[in-house]
């Protein structure tokens, strides 16, 4: 019986021409759990449903991707990319120019895709704190962040300069509609970090990766951090004493893009077609509460709605952040970042 | 004399073969030194010199001297290098000397505890003196409970920490040269230095000390020049203020997309390195140091 259906399918399959070459796919992404979540959710599933092959590939980082465009030897289609640094490689010339007719994003939250690569999910760097050290009262601003005298206790912050102007900019008054405006203005800059400075002393960690800050909330080895919110509820379910605000909170996405000569083009532009529907990003927000980039995923009923209220691009959440302007970091992160490295090492 | 000529030519002969012998057994590890060392050196030297957009340009170069950050950071990698060898000494030179007077197979077993350290991976060393070190810690823990300080003290994501991870990942590194040369140092010098009238105080600064400094110096240049590398220990122990050149490579990579940025850095802190060895070979004979046929 089963071989006799088997055959048939064999034999159906062979009848049909688009089955004659399956169609590889080459997607590269971080790794580690956010890639076994990309791929559960997303990869595999679209895969299956433009019946094709798939090759999953992990890198570390754009660099890694310039080393292959220049050396003329493109072996990614689709590459996962952090948003700014996926705009600053769109700019130089390393990734292809999306086709938004064949990729919809007529429902998607506004500002979540650009040029070169589209949003696949939302995050926040948000405030958060140790909830042993301040209950329920813990911070709700930038401005308590900073009030070292109604907040006693030891901060951690970005060793980077990504993020971590804006908020310095928050506590010092400017409010968050105006914080790219004033960075841009002459004297921004040093204003944000002169504001750092200030509270540099107690800063215990300047923290690098999100694994390190999840730990430092994790040990209670600091009282504040500002981080990525997906982290801190990692920790939170592993009984941490952990709590974060989306007040005053960057919003910012990881997106999908394609690489410059990639060797199945207008393939992967398909595949980007398939993983940007409301369907994909529903599963996706089951492995990790970072958001979905296309709005109609919260109308499916798939996402529960107590769980959609902690997501980062839920329309409750999503109003009381700051979209983080990709361009000011394109025109000036470079500029930014040598400011930033000198305050770290006076 | 046609005998002995022939003797001389057959004795030439096999110099030769045995010459040649030498030079098949040594040339897979000479090809790997170039194929995994010089080759990847020289492109990461090239690179230093290039552009963003390819062409030739010292804009990496410029910006080392441009931003304070960068000098500080070397300062900042030398005086931890410097710190950790200093310390290193410290502990390390007392040991090799128990160590070398101890009877043969004791000191053997000593060795094995001195060697433990390295069989275990370096990373999970430096994360177990972050569980041992942070503030609500092993350390901090009991000595709150017994009543020896009342707030946690900050002995890591600091200066302190990362020396104390330094520390304890490179001393073998000093101990095992000194030991050699220590072992080596025939005990009659000191016994003749007594029978002389030394103290046994006198005896070991006039004698042993000057005789054991080969190792000391060929460890102490081992520790240094490694520690100038570390990246991993600063990293999870420096708490993000004490950063390396290795950090800092770390990060302009990360910036800047781009390895010409790092490879620059790379590219300095080689020949400084190299300037300092060469310093330190005029100061000692540095085959005598680490060839050891010297003493």
């Amino acid at each position: 019986m089963l071989r006799k259906s088997l055959a048939a399918a064999a034999l159906g399959a062979a009848l049909m021409p688009a089955a004659v070459t399956a169609q590889e796919l080459t997607v590269v992404s971080f790794g580690g759990s956010y890639q076994a979540a990309q791929s559960k959710a997303l990869f595999q599933p679209a895969a299956a449903a433009l019946g094709i092959k798939l090759k999953e590939e992990t890198y570390t980082g754009i660099a890694d991707l310039r080393l292959k465009v220049k050396a003329g030897a493109v072996t990614w289609d689709v590459v996962a990319s952090g948003s700014g640094s996926a705009a600053r490689a769109g700019a130089e010339g390393i990734l292809e120019k999306l086709d938004y007719k064949v990729i919809d994003t007529s429902s998607f939250l506004p500002g979540l895709w650009q040029d070169h690569c589209v949003g696949g999910d939302v995050f926040s760097t948000v405030l958060a704190w140790n909830t042993k050290t301040y209950g329920d009262k813990g911070p709700q601003s930038w401005a308590d962040f900073w009030d070292v005298k109604k907040f006693p206790g030891k901060r951690s912050y970005r060793n980077a300069v990504a993020g971590s102007l804006e908020p310095a900019l928050m506590a010092d008054g400017v409010p968050p509609e105006k914080v790219y405006e004033v960075l841009s203005a002459p004297g921004g800059i040093e204003r944000a970090i002169k504001k750092i400075k200030e509270l540099k002393p107690h800063v215990a960690v300047w923290w690098s990766s999100g694994a390190q800050h999840a730990q430092l909330m994790k040990d209670g080895e600091v009282d504040m951090v500002n981080g990525w919110n997906g982290r801190f509820d990692v920790v939170a379910k592993d009984g941490g004493k952990v709590a974060y605000t989306f007040n005053q909170a960057l919003l910012d996405y990881d997106c999908y893009a394609i690489a410059k000569g990639a060797p199945n083009r207008d393939l992967a532009m398909k595949f980007l077609a398939e993983i940007s529907k409301p369907q994909y990003q529903a599963e996706f927000t089951k492995y990790i509460t970072y958001g979905p980039t296309n709005r109609k995923a919260y109308d499916l009923g798939t996402i529960d709605a107590a769980y959609a209220k902690r997501l980062p691009s839920h329309p409750d959440n999503a109003a009381r952040q700051l979209p983080v302007n990709l361009q000011w970091y394109i025109q000036n992160e470079a500029k930014a970042a040598a400011a930033y490295q000198n305050m770290l090492t006076e | 004399m046609p005998a002995e000529r022939a003797n001389a030519d057959g004795l030439r002969r096999d110099a030769l073969r045995e010459r040649l012998a030498l030079f098949g057994l040594g040339s897979p590890a000479l090809l790997l030194v170039l194929v995994v060392m010089v080759l990847p050196v020289g492109w990461l030297f090239s690179l230093s010199f290039l552009s963003d957009e390819g062409a030739l340009s010292l804009e990496h170069y410029r910006r080392m001297l441009e931003q304070p950050s960068y000098a500080r950071i070397f300062v900042t990698t030398f005086q931890v290098s410097a710190l950790t060898t200093g310390i290193c000494i410290a502990l390390g030179y007392p040991l090799a000397y128990v160590l070398s007077q101890l009877p043969r197979r004791a000191a053997n077993l000593c060795m094995i505890g001195v060697l433990l350290p390295f069989w275990t991976s370096l990373l999970v060393r430096t994360y177990a003196w972050l569980v041992l070190l942070q503030r609500q810690g092993v350390i901090n823990g009991w000595g709150i409970e017994l009543g020896l300080w009342s707030e946690p003290l900050p002995l890591v994501h600091n200066l302190a920490g990362t020396l104390i991870g330094m520390v304890h990942i490179m001393l073998p590194f000093l101990i095992l040269p000194l030991y050699g040369t220590m072992r080596a140092i025939d005990r009659d010098y000191v016994k003749a230095a007594a029978n002389l009238g030394a103290g046994p105080v006198r005896a070991f600064w006039q004698v042993f000390f000057p005789l054991s400094l080969p190792g000391l110096f060929g460890g102490a240049l081992i520790v240094f020049i490694l520690c100038l590398g570390f990246y991993v220990t600063p990293a999870v122990l420096g708490g993000g203020r004490v950063i390396m050149v290795s950090n800092r490579i770390a990060t302009d990579i990360e910036l800047f997309f781009n390895w010409g940025a790092a490879s620059a850095l790379g590219v300095v802190l080689l020949v400084l390195t190299l300037g300092l060895l060469y310093a330190a070979a005029r100061l000692v004979r540095l085959d005598g140091v680490l060839g050891g046929h010297g003493t």
